[in-house]
């Protein structure tokens, strides 16, 4: 895309600005910004960086005006907006993995990821996350593991093969509602279909792996139905024209060339999952101890725990935010193995 | 054999799910009994000399007021009985009555005693047998308040002060209904902001049957798990109470008295004096009161006295219950349960729930003791 | 390839092509029929335990502590605009600044930085909402306490503004902790879809000496357009169901006002579901499914506008 984002230069002279002008106004607007913060009252950072932008957009749009005209003064206003978009949108987001970062490394170390919490309890300081691991892979597992081949075959069905009718309105339309479950009530579900097929008595992590299911298929449908319709009917027709199989189209091109935006959709519904709370307290339960069988006996998940560690006060507010790292941690991680992945399948060349 | 392959089974876990499913299919269902994975409990309780030879695995649910005692007994039970998995989980009172009541778990842990209906439907589920309530969870709650600036080790309110402030009729600390109180303690011209639980909670059913109890004229509400007011500031649980009440100064709420942390305390009017909270007072006004009318061997419910004028009591008071049932299918069930509750009601189990940093309890009195334990020895298996 | 070989080619390859294509149509669609199936199941559910709050008398619902004697309709009706107002709070913040991160990102930034801003994105997608929740908390909160204390002195007299309490606990903190909570999902989907802008349509719009953002006027965002909605949609939708970081930053109320500043006057219908859950009681618990299926109507009402200006622009889409 970058290659195309130097303009040419158009045929009549104009005068533009150097290209260092739009730093310098910056600097310049940053210290008026300091000033007007100084003079507002009590100078804070905040301020002076608010007042600042603000002087700068005013500042580079009227200098544009007056030397290069308003078609590009129009432009510039466009890429300060686009750029303070990011840095406006970067506070949050920085902040947010500054505070993890800062509380949970309090407690987070390679003892707390290989421990459980049997036997912990009050104002003890040990304890880890180790069976919680377990339960979110198994849950987050066994979820995706129908949820993604379920997700993405939808998609294919509704862009490939579905004809416009009365089913592939209802399936769109449906998937839609279904992204609209509260998360407690696709928990409530999961627990009653179980208390009615298996007994009440049974908790195990396949529960929760129901009800994230149910969560996280229309999340994928709707991430990758969109991905797939943005790859042009071109690449379609070409393979046609060469006698390809519909089916091996849609395998060898389509999802190919899509695979990326794939990757990024399913890693989405992935993140809307694992960090789900409130449907696997009611499904798999917390427990102290590791529970390898995701099909028999409670099983403890990182989020649930994260949530009663906050719950209970006191020194256990210390686990909490290690455990949110660890959490975050674990879905970075599978980020890079799906990126690797899609790097691997994704078509040569294309970008 | 079993730790030596531990720690690498362990790391592998970490990376791959595939590991999992491996380490799985090789340890089969024997990994779930809890092998405690950590070394110092393994070390110390596994060697404990008590060993009990009742194995299997209990499950508890309901009130969340609970959760921080039951760590610590399922702990200190978990030490004596390695062969018995307890585990508790926090879903709130009712939901915890409704699981016992189905069949999920072999116990509930509840703010409020069972309801008529509930108690002919512990009928069917425990076999014919009875359900047992017992008030083995009693805790002092704290009205817990951010003033900084205030140097007194308690801000002393009467209860119609207190219920003034909930009620929104007093809003300002230098009010002369809390100074009149507070004679030589400077209280700041600062706004009031109580704050109560947005939840359905025990905690705040007792707080305000305290109000309408000791301050009818004031507090005009119906006691009720929901807060009555409207509009109000309020936090989710615990500590969701206690951080908004961190967060804001002047701000006021009540919580369970071990999750004050750095907040103050209030000292509550009881008849001429001010009474802060402890373990002694809350018990103190537990023994002062009498049982419920319906009350039998099984059902220790107790009616709290909340207007007691008595010299040393304290109020504002929680009895969260443990129920079970007389009559169990399993023997298994019917032991274990036992056992656990015995754990529970003993000294050792009510001194561990009373430690500060545990749950900061009122351990219960020893005629209660006398009485659990008779009911306790009700439960039996079927057949 | 020899053409005799290629001629054999396509007489081998065809009959398994018929083969695969009848088998991974079959597999296809049978996905997107599970899925009606599977929804099915869920709508009966939901009805099947909604009906006893939907039948049950005033006095039954009298019962109900939360209630505080309201009728279902006056109950669920102050929830639903508490969920819609928080939602489009959170879109009206997070979608300009969406499209504005992207465009960043697929138009602005160099390649290589470009790479690695869209990772950090995805990252940032992947945060669960528990941790939204403890951020809105301890970061949020008492950053915009001060501001909106300020706004409210300055700017009480227009009347959303006015009578703030602290702390900062009201539907315009839930609103913003959305917004945050769905920049990264609105922002991913939206940079994958600019990223797609048909080459030519961008070189002929620069070869007619169009600036930069007369490029992406004329050719990115024609083409964006219909993602730029489904991707507000996507996080419309993980707003209006959001529990846990709702529940924790929101002081609940059930008022039906636009005071986003007071504390106590809203409340979003997933996050009053898994807060008065725990205490329900079984007819409570049938409440608050009917609320749930009320959230499901309305989230079906919303997509389904979405679509509607979705198909009106269907022109741009690549497939069909």
């Amino acid at each position: 895309m970058t290659a195309v984002s130097v303009p040419p230069k158009p045929v009549r002279r104009r005068r533009r600005l150097p290209a260092y002008a739009p730093w310098a106004v910056l600097a310049g607007a940053l210290g008026v910004g300091a000033l007007l913060s100084l003079l507002s009252g009590t100078f804070t950072f905040t301020g002076a960086l608010l007042f600042g932008a603000l002087v700068h957009v005013v500042a580079i749009t009227t200098l544009s005006a007056v030397v290069e005209g308003r078609r590009w003064a129009t432009d510039r206003l466009a890429t300060t907006l686009v750029t303070a978009a990011f840095v406006l949108a970067a506070i949050p987001l920085v902040s947010l993995v500054v505070l993890v970062l800062r509380f949970g490394m309090e407690r987070f170390s390679w003892t707390f990821l290989n421990d459980d919490m049997v036997g912990i309890f009050g104002a003890s300081v040990e304890g880890g996350v180790f069976h919680a691991i377990i339960g979110t892979l198994w849950v987050t597992g066994l979820c995706s593991l129908v949820a993604i081949p379920l997700g993405i075959l939808t998609a294919v069905y509704l862009v490939e093969y579905a004809r416009p009718g009365p089913l592939k309105r209802a399936i769109t339309v449906l998937v839609d509602v279904m992204t609209g479950i509260p998360s407690i009530v696709a928990g409530l579900f999961a627990a009653t279909l179980f208390m009615v097929v298996v007994g009440p008595q049974y908790k195990a992590g396949v529960m929760g792996a129901v009800a994230l299911a149910l969560l996280m298929t229309p999340v994928v449908v709707r991430s990758v139905e969109e991905m797939l319709r943005l790859v042009p009917n071109e690449l379609r027709e070409a393979a046609y024209a060469l006698g390809v199989p519909k089916w091996l189209t849609v395998v060898k091109v389509v999802l190919r060339t899509a695979i990326a935006g794939i990757t990024t959709g399913v890693m989405i519904a992935i993140a809307r999952v694992i960090g789900e709370t409130a449907p696997l307290l009611l499904t798999v339960g917390i427990v102290a101890n590791v529970n390898w069988n995701a099909f028999d006996g409670r099983i403890a998940t990182l989020p649930v725990y994260v949530f009663r560690q906050y719950a209970q006060g006191g020194a256990s507010v210390d686990r909490a935010w290690a455990g949110a790292l660890t959490l975050i941690l674990i879905v970075m991680l599978l980020n890079l193995v799906a990126r690797l992945v899609s790097r691997y399948f994704s078509p040569k060349g294309a970008r | 054999m079993k730790r030596a392959t531990w720690r690498p089974t362990r790391v592998a876990g970490l990376a791959l799910l595939g590991a999992v499913a491996l380490t799985v299919a090789a340890c089969g269902p024997g990994g779930v009994d809890g092998d405690s994975g950590n070394d110092d409990t393994a070390a110390t309780g596994g060697g404990a000399d008590e060993t009990s030879e009742l194995s299997g695995a209990i499950a508890g649910s309901g009130a969340s007021s609970q959760e921080n005692a039951q760590l610590g007994w399922v702990a200190g039970f978990t030490e004596a009985n390695p062969g018995v998995t307890v585990s508790y989980d926090p879903t709130g009172s009712s939901t915890g009555r409704e699981q016992f009541l189905n069949g999920a778990v072999q116990f509930a842990g509840t703010d409020s005693p069972l309801k008529p209906e509930e108690l002919e439907a512990a009928q069917e589920r425990c076999g014919d047998g009875e359900a047992l309530e017992l008030p083995l969870y009693i805790s002092p709650i704290a009205v817990v308040y951010n003033l900084p600036e205030v140097d007194a080790e308690h801000v002393n309110l009467t209860p119609e002060a207190l219920a003034g402030i909930f009620a929104g009729e007093i809003t300002r600390w230098d009010d002369p209904a809390i100074t009149e109180a507070n004679e030589g303690v400077e209280l700041p011209d600062l706004a009031i902001t109580p704050v109560n639980r947005s939840d359905g909670s025990g905690t705040t059913e007792n707080f305000t049957e305290y109000l309408a109890a000791v301050a009818p004229d004031v507090w005009t509400h119906e006691p009720s798990d929901t807060w009555p007011i409207e509009g109000t500031v309020s936090g989710a649980q615990t500590q969701g109470m206690i951080d908004t009440v961190s967060s804001q100064e002047g701000a006021i709420g009540y919580a369970d008295a071990s999750r004050a942390g750095d907040l103050g305390t209030a000292a509550i009017g009881v008849g001429e004096e001010f009474v802060p909270y402890s373990a002694e007072a809350a018990a103190a006004v537990v023994d002062a009161s009498p049982p419920t009318e319906d009350a039998s061997d099984l059902r220790l419910t107790i009616e709290l006295a909340r207007d007691t004028t008595e010299s040393g009591t304290y109020p504002i008071v929680l009895i969260s219950y443990l129920v079970a049932c007389s009559t169990y299918e399993s023997e298994a069930d019917a032991a274990n349960v036992a056992a656990y509750l015995s754990y529970v009601a003993s000294e050792e189990g009510q001194e561990r729930a009373a430690q500060p940093d545990v749950a900061g309890s009122a351990p219960i009195s020893d005629t209660l003791r006398e009485q659990v334990d008779a009911a306790i020895e009700q439960i039996t298996a079927a057949g | 390839m020899a053409a005799v070989a290629g001629s054999e080619t396509i007489r081998r390859g065809r009959a398994p092509g018929r083969v695969g294509n009848a088998i991974f149509r079959g597999v296809s669609s049978s996905a997107g029929i599970t899925i009606v199936v599977l929804l099915g199941l869920v709508a009966a559910f939901l009805v099947y335990r909604a009906v006893p709050a939907l039948l049950a008398t005033r006095e039954e619902l009298a019962d109900v502590g939360f209630m505080r004697g309201q009728s279902l309709l006056g109950y669920v009706a102050p929830l639903a605009f508490g969920t819609v107002l928080s939602s489009v709070i959170a879109l009206v913040v997070a979608v300009p600044l969406s499209i504005g991160i992207a465009l960043f990102i697929s138009h602005y930034a160099p390649r290589r930085l470009a790479q690695g801003l869209g990772y950090l994105v995805d990252l940032l997608a992947a945060i669960p909402s528990v941790i939204f929740g403890l951020w809105g908390l301890q970061f949020l909160q008492p950053l915009v306490g001060p501001l909106f204390q300020w706004l409210s002195d300055h700017m009480g007299w227009f009347p959303p503004f006015s009578g703030y309490v602290g702390p900062a606990k009201n539907i315009m903190t839930a609103g913003l902790v959305l917004a945050v909570m769905i920049l990264p999902i609105i922002t991913a989907t939206i940079r994958e879809v600019f990223l797609q802008t048909p080459r030519l349509h961008e070189e002929a719009s620069l070869a007619l000496g169009a600036t930069r953002w007369e490029m992406i006027r004329q050719a990115v965002l024609p083409f964006g357009r219909s993602g730029i909605i489904s991707a507000a949609m996507l996080g419309m939708g993980r707003a209006l169901g959001e529990t846990m970081a709702v529940l924790m930053v929101l002081a609940p109320g059930f008022a039906m006002n636009l005071y986003v500043l007071r504390p106590g006057q809203h409340q979003s219908i997933a996050a009053n579901i898994a807060n008065q859950f725990p205490e329900a009681g079984a007819l409570g618990a049938d409440v608050l499914i009917a609320t749930g299926l009320f959230l499901f109507l309305l989230t079906f009402a919303v997509n389904l506008a979405a679509r509607w200006v979705i198909n009106r622009r269907a022109e741009f889409s690549g497939a069909n």
